[in-house]
C-alpha cells in the first residue's frame, strides 16, 4: 500500500509539471505581446516595457517557465489586471462561496443519489426502478443553467420563498442564515450529479448482486435487508467511491454556469467574468488551482480506492 | 444501398430496439429533428432572422406557435433552424473527437513508444475538466461556429482516445493479428483493415454519447457568451437572449429548454441501447425503458 501511494505521488509530478507548463504557455498563445495582454488595453508603452523586462520577456522561453514557476511555487500568482490586487487574494475572495457551494451540492447529492440509486437496484425490474432509472437519465439531460432559471422562476418569483441572486458571506449579518441563498444554487448542481450517481449505485449494485459471495450469503438464509446492506451495498460503495474525482471535475465545470446563472460571488463565476474581462492573469491563476486540486483529489480517490480494494495496488 | 443491406439495418435495428420503447420514441424523435433540419426552409412561418419591432414578446398563439423574441423573431421559425446548429454541432463535434481521439489512441497502443508520449498528452489535458478546457480555448479562438465544433471535439477527444487505446491495446494481442502480420500485411492495413472494423460498434456507442453531451457544452458556452455567434439562431443562443425576459416572456425559456432535453435524452436513450445491445452484460438492465 505504501509503495503503491509513493509510486503514485511520483508519478503526478511529471504530469503537474506538464499542466503547469500549458497553463504558462496559455498567456503566450493569445496573439500579441505577453506583457501587453497581461498588462490590459490602458497600459502605456513604458509599463509594457518595465513588465516584459521585469517578467523576463526577452530570455528564452523556458527560463521565462522556470521563472514563472519558482513565482507560483512561493504563492505569487501574478497581479489581476482588473482590481490591481495579487490574483491569490481575488481567488480567496471567492473562495468561502465555491467551497460551500461544494458542501452543499455534495449534501444533495448524496441524500439524493445513493437512496434512489439503492432503491432502484433493490427494486430491479420493478416500475419503481423504471421510474427512478428513467427520471436520472432526463435529469443528466437537463441544460443546469435551464434548471437554475427555472427554479428561480418558481422559488423566487412565484413563490416569493428563496432569493433568487447573490450570496452574503455567514460572517455578515445574517449568519448561517445567509446559506438560504445557496439552496437553489445547489440543487441546481446537484442535480445532474445526483443523476449520475443514482445509475452508478445501481449499476454497481447489481454488478455485485451477481457475485459468489452474494449468493452464498443468500444460501445461508441472511435477511434480504442484510444481504443487501451488508454485502452487496458496501462493495457497491467502492466503484461509488472512485467516481467522486469524476463528480469533481463536473461539479467545477458546472458551478461556473451555476455561479453565473445565480450572480453568486464565487470562483467559477470568476472564471467567466476573467475572460470576458481579458484579465488573463486570474484566467491562469484559477486554472491552475482547479487543475492542481483535480488532480490532489484524483490521487486521494485512487489511494481510497486501493484502501477499500486491496487487489488494486497488487496489480 | 442494396435491398439487402437495407433488410439487415431494418433487422438489426429492430435487435437493438425491440421491446424498448422509451428508445424508439427516442429515435423517432431524432428522426424528427433531422427532418426538421433538413427541410427548415420548407417548414418555417418566418425568417429567422426577421425583426418585426410590433410583434415582439409576443404570446404563443396561432400565428406564432412558439411566440416571439424581444426582437419580435418568431421562435418557432428560430427554433426549427436552432436544429441545424444542433445536428451541426453534435456531428461535427463527434467527427472531431473520433478522428482526432480515435486516431490517437489507436496509434498509441499500436505503436507503444510514441504512445507512451501521446498518452501522457491525454493525461494532461484530462486534468482539465471538460467545460474549463473548452472556456480556456474558446479564450484563445473567435467566437464561430467552426471554432466552438473544433473546441468540443477536441474535449471529448481526450476520453476517446483513452477509451480506443485501452481496446486497440486488446486487439492487438489477438491471434488473428498475429495471422495478419504472418501474411506480411503493413502497419496501415493492420490498424484499418484488421482492427478499426472490430471497433465500429464501441466507436458507435462513444459517438451518440459523444453527440448528446455536446448538446449540452454548446448550450453552456452560449449561455456563458462564449460558444456560437449570437445572431446565429441556436438553441442555446435563444435559452441565453431570454434570460433577461424570463418573467414576462417565460415561453422563450420553455421550447428551446424542452428541444434540447428532449434531443439529448433521446440521444443518451438510444446510446444505452445500442452499448446493450453490443455489450451483453447490460441485456434486459433496463426493462421497457
Amino acid at each position: 500500500m505504501l509503495g503503491y501511494a509513493t509510486r503514485r505521488l511520483l508519478a503526478l509530478i511529471p504530469t503537474l509539471l506538464a499542466a503547469s507548463l500549458l497553463v504558462f504557455l496559455f498567456v503566450h498563445l493569445i496573439p500579441g505581446d505577453p506583457a501587453a495582454v497581461l498588462l490590459g488595453d490602458t497600459a502605456t508603452p513604458e509599463e509594457v516595457e518595465a513588465l516584459t523586462r521585469e517578467m523576463g520577456l526577452n530570455a528564452p522561453l523556458y527560463l521565462q517557465y522556470l521563472y514563472w514557476l519558482g513565482n507560483v511555487l512561493q504563492g505569487d500568482l501574478g497581479t489581476s489586471i482588473f482590481f490591481g490586487t495579487p490574483v491569490l487574494s481575488v481567488i480567496a475572495d471567492g473562495a468561502e462561496t465555491s467551497i460551500l457551494l461544494a458542501v452543499m451540492t455534495m449534501v444533495w447529492i448524496v441524500i439524493l443519489g445513493v437512496p434512489i440509486g439503492v432503491v432502484s437496484a433493490t427494486r430491479h425490474g420493478t416500475w419503481v426502478d423504471q421510474v427512478a432509472s428513467g427520471g436520472a437519465m432526463l435529469f443528466a439531460s437537463v441544460p443546469t443553467f435551464w434548471l437554475g432559471l427555472y427554479l428561480i422562476l418558481i422559488f423566487s418569483v412565484s413563490l416569493g420563498w428563496l432569493p433568487s441572486s447573490g450570496y452574503p458571506s455567514i460572517s455578515d449579518e445574517g449568519g448561517l442564515a445567509n446559506l438560504r441563498y445557496l439552496l437553489l444554487p445547489s440543487f441546481t448542481l446537484a442535480a445532474p450529479n445526483a443523476a449520475l450517481i443514482i445509475r452508478l449505485v445501481r449499476a454497481s449494485m447489481l454488478d455485485v448482486q451477481r457475485e459468489d459471495h452474494v449468493r452464498t450469503a443468500r444460501a445461508k438464509g441472511l435477511a434480504p435487508w442484510k444481504v443487501a446492506t451488508k454485502h452487496v451495498f458496501r462493495n457497491a460503495l467502492i466503484a461509488v467511491a472512485a467516481a467522486f474525482g469524476f463528480t469533481f471535475a463536473a461539479l467545477v465545470s458546472e458551478a461556473v454556469v451555476t455561479e453565473t446563472v445565480f450572480s453568486l460571488p464565487g470562483i467559477g463565476r470568476l472564471v467567466v467574468q476573467s475572460i470576458l474581462r481579458r484579465d488573463y492573469p486570474v484566467i491562469q491563476g484559477v486554472i491552475l488551482i482547479i487543475v492542481v486540486l483535480y488532480m490532489v483529489i484524483n490521487l486521494l480517490v485512487d489511494l481510497a480506492y486501493a484502501w477499500l480494494d486491496p487487489r488494486v495496488s497488487l496489480k | 444501398m442494396t435491398p439487402n443491406a437495407t433488410i439487415q439495418l431494418f433487422a438489426t435495428g429492430r435487435r437493438i430496439f425491440r421491446g424498448r420503447w422509451l428508445a424508439t420514441l427516442g429515435l423517432a424523435w431524432l428522426v424528427l429533428v433531422v427532418l426538421a433540419a433538413v427541410f427548415a426552409p420548407l417548414i418555417v412561418p418566418f425568417d429567422p432572422l426577421e425583426i418585426d419591432p410590433v410583434a415582439r414578446l409576443t404570446e404563443p398563439g396561432a400565428a406564432h406557435f412558439f411566440g416571439t423574441d424581444h426582437f419580435g423573431r418568431d421562435t418557432f421559425s428560430r427554433s426549427i433552424y436552432g436544429a441545424r446548429m444542433a445536428i451541426v454541432i453534435g456531428l461535427g463535434s463527434v467527427l472531431v473527437a473520433l478522428l482526432v481521439g480515435g486516431l490517437t489512441g489507436m496509434i498509441s497502443a499500436y505503436f507503444t513508444r510514441l504512445g507512451a508520449f501521446l498518452m501522457r498528452v491525454v493525461d494532461v489535458l484530462m486534468a482539465f475538466p471538460a467545460l474549463l478546457l473548452a472556456l480556456v480555448l474558446m479564450t484563445l479562438l473567435e467566437r464561430s461556429v467552426m471554432n466552438t465544433v473544433l473546441v468540443i471535439g477536441i474535449v471529448y477527444a481526450t476520453t476517446t482516445a483513452r477509451i480506443l487505446f485501452g481496446m486497440t491495446l486488446k486487439l492487438k494481442n489477438e491471434v488473428f493479428i498475429d495471422a495478419a502480420v504472418c501474411s506480411g500485411a503493413g502497419h496501415a492495413s493492420i490498424l484499418f483493415r484488421h482492427i478499426l472494423p472490430n471497433l465500429i460498434s464501441p466507436l458507435l456507442v462513444q459517438a451518440s454519447f459523444i453527440f448528446a453531451f455536446a448538446q449540452l457544452q454548446a448550450a453552456a458556452l452560449d449561455f456563458l457568451g462564449l460558444g456560437l455567434p449570437p445572431e446565429v439562431p441556436s438553441w442555446g443562443n435563444m435559452l441565453s437572449e431570454s434570460r433577461i425576459y424570463v418573467t414576462r416572456a417565460p415561453w422563450l425559456l420553455l421550447f428551446p429548454g424542452a428541444l434540447i432535453i428532449l434531443s439529448v435524452f433521446s440521444m443518451n436513450l438510444v446510446g444505452d441501447a445500442l452499448r446493450d445491445s453490443i455489450d451483453p452484460r447490460f441485456k434486459n438492465d433496463i426493462k421497457g425503458v
